[in-house]
C-alpha cells in the first residue's frame, strides 16, 4: 500500500508529542529537545509529501528546515547556557524577571 | 505503509512519550536520539536517501552531541522538579495536547490523498544520469539558490552569536604564583590553614585508588584527601564529608 496517510498520521502524533513536552516540562533544555522533536514531525510530513506529489520541493524545504534548526539549536543553547550561569539553574520558572 | 514504517513507528512513538515522562534531561536526549534515528530511517525508505544521512549526520551526530555537551556543563543530574508551580498545569497541558492530537488525526483520517506518485520522474535529468542527489542539487542550485545563500549568512550569523553569548571577558588578572603563594601564608597566619599539600588520597589506605581517602594517624579517613568532585561518587564519602563538618 501505498499512501501518505500513515506517514501524517506519524508526523500529526510526533507534533503532539513535542507540543505536550514544551508545555509540560520546565527544565529549559527539555523543552527545547521538544522543539526540535516538533520540527523533526513537520520534516516528515514534507518528505512524505514530496513523495506524494512526485516533486522534490519538499525535500528541499526539509533540508532548509534541518539547516535553520541547527542554527537554532546553537544559539538557544547558548542562552540557556547564559541563563544557567547567572541563575544557576535551567528551569524555565527560574527566569521570571519580566513577569508581571 | 512500508516495513520500515510498521516497525520504525511504534518505536519512536513509545520514545517520544518517554520523553514526556523521564526525569533526567539526559535519559530524554537518548530517547530523542531513538526518534531521530528513527526518522532518519523512514526518510530512506520515503526516497530520501540524501535527508536520512543529512538526519543522520546533522541531528543525531551534531545536534544531540550538542545538546549532551549542555548538559554536561549543567550538570547531568539537571532533573525536574516534580512540584508544581501553577496549579492544574499539567492537566491542563496533557488535555490541550491531547485534543490536538486526536483533532490533527482525525482530520488527516478525514482526507484521502490517494496513491504516491513516487519519485521516480522527479530525480530522473535525462538519459544514464539523475538519482536524489544530483536532482536534489539541481534544485538547490538553481530554483532555491537565493535560499541557498541566505541560509550561509544565517549560519555565519549563528556561530558569531553563539562565540558573543558564550564569551566571558575576565574582569580582574589571573592571579600569579606569588600572589597565590602570599595568599596562602596569609592565611596560615590569620586562620592557621595546613601550609603544605593536601594528602594524596589512598595514603595508609587498603587501596589507592583516587577516590579512597586516605587514613591519619588514628586510623580514620580523611576527607580531604579525595579531590571535591569525587567525594559524592565515593562510598561513604557524603557521610565523611558531614561527618567531618
Amino acid at each position: 500500500m501505498s499512501d501518505v496517510t500513515p506517514y501524517l498520521v506519524l508526523s500529526a502524533i510526533l507534533f503532539t508529542i513535542g507540543c505536550t513536552g514544551v508545555l509540560i516540562r520546565r527544565n529549559a533544555i527539555v523543552v527545547f529537545m521538544c522543539v526540535e522533536l516538533m520540527l523533526n514531525a513537520a520534516n516528515l510530513a514534507l518528505v512524505a509529501f514530496s513523495r506524494q506529489h512526485g516533486n522534490l520541493d519538499g525535500q528541499v524545504a526539509a533540508f532548509f528546515v534541518m539547516v535553520v534548526a541547527a542554527a537554532e539549536v546553537v544559539i538557544g543553547l547558548a542562552i540557556i547556557m547564559t541563563i544557567f550561569r547567572t541563575r544557576r539553574s535551567a528551569s524555565v520558572d527560574e527566569a521570571s524577571l519580566l513577569k508581571w | 505503509m512500508t516495513a520500515t514504517y510498521v516497525i520504525t513507528a511504534p518505536v519512536m512513538i513509545l520514545a517520544a512519550l518517554g520523553i514526556l515522562v523521564v526525569r533526567k534531561a539526559v535519559h530524554a536526549a537518548l530517547l530523542l536520539a531513538v526518534v531521530m534515528i528513527g526518522l532518519a530511517m523512514v526518510y530512506a525508505s520515503l526516497d530520501a536517501p540524501f535527508l536520512f544521512a543529512v538526519q543522520i549526520v546533522v541531528y543525531t551526530g551534531a545536534i544531540l552531541m550538542l545538546f549532551l555537551f549542555v548538559l554536561m556543563l549543567v550538570g547531568v543530574d539537571a532533573s525536574d522538579s516534580v512540584v508544581e508551580t501553577i496549579r492544574g498545569h499539567r492537566i491542563a497541558s496533557l488535555l490541550t495536547g491531547l485534543l490536538l492530537g486526536v483533532l490533527l488525526v482525525v482530520t488527516i483520517l478525514q482526507l484521502s490523498f490517494g496513491t504516491m506518485k513516487g519519485l521516480a520522474h522527479a530525480t530522473a535529468l535525462g538519459p544514464g544520469q539523475g538519482g536524489n542527489m544530483p536532482a536534489l542539487a539541481n534544485q538547490l542550485f538553481s530554483r532555491y539558490v537565493v535560499a541557498f545563500e541566505a541560509t550561509s549568512a544565517l549560519l555565519i550569523t549563528a556561530a558569531v552569536g553563539a562565540m558573543v553569548l558564550a564569551h566571558r571577558e575576565r574582569l580582574e588578572p589571573r592571579p600569579s604564583q606569588a600572589e597565590l603563594a602570599r595568599r596562602r601564608v596569609r592565611q596560615y597566619g590569620e586562620a592557621g590553614t595546613h601550609l603544605g599539600p593536601l594528602p594524596a588520597p589512598g595514603t595508609l589506605a587498603r587501596h589507592n585508588a583516587v577516590g579512597t581517602p586516605a587514613l591519619l594517624p588514628d586510623g580514620t579517613p580523611s576527607p580531604s584527601s579525595i579531590p571535591p568532585t569525587l567525594r559524592h561518587a565515593t562510598p561513604g564519602g557524603r557521610e565523611l564529608e558531614e561527618s567531618h563538618e
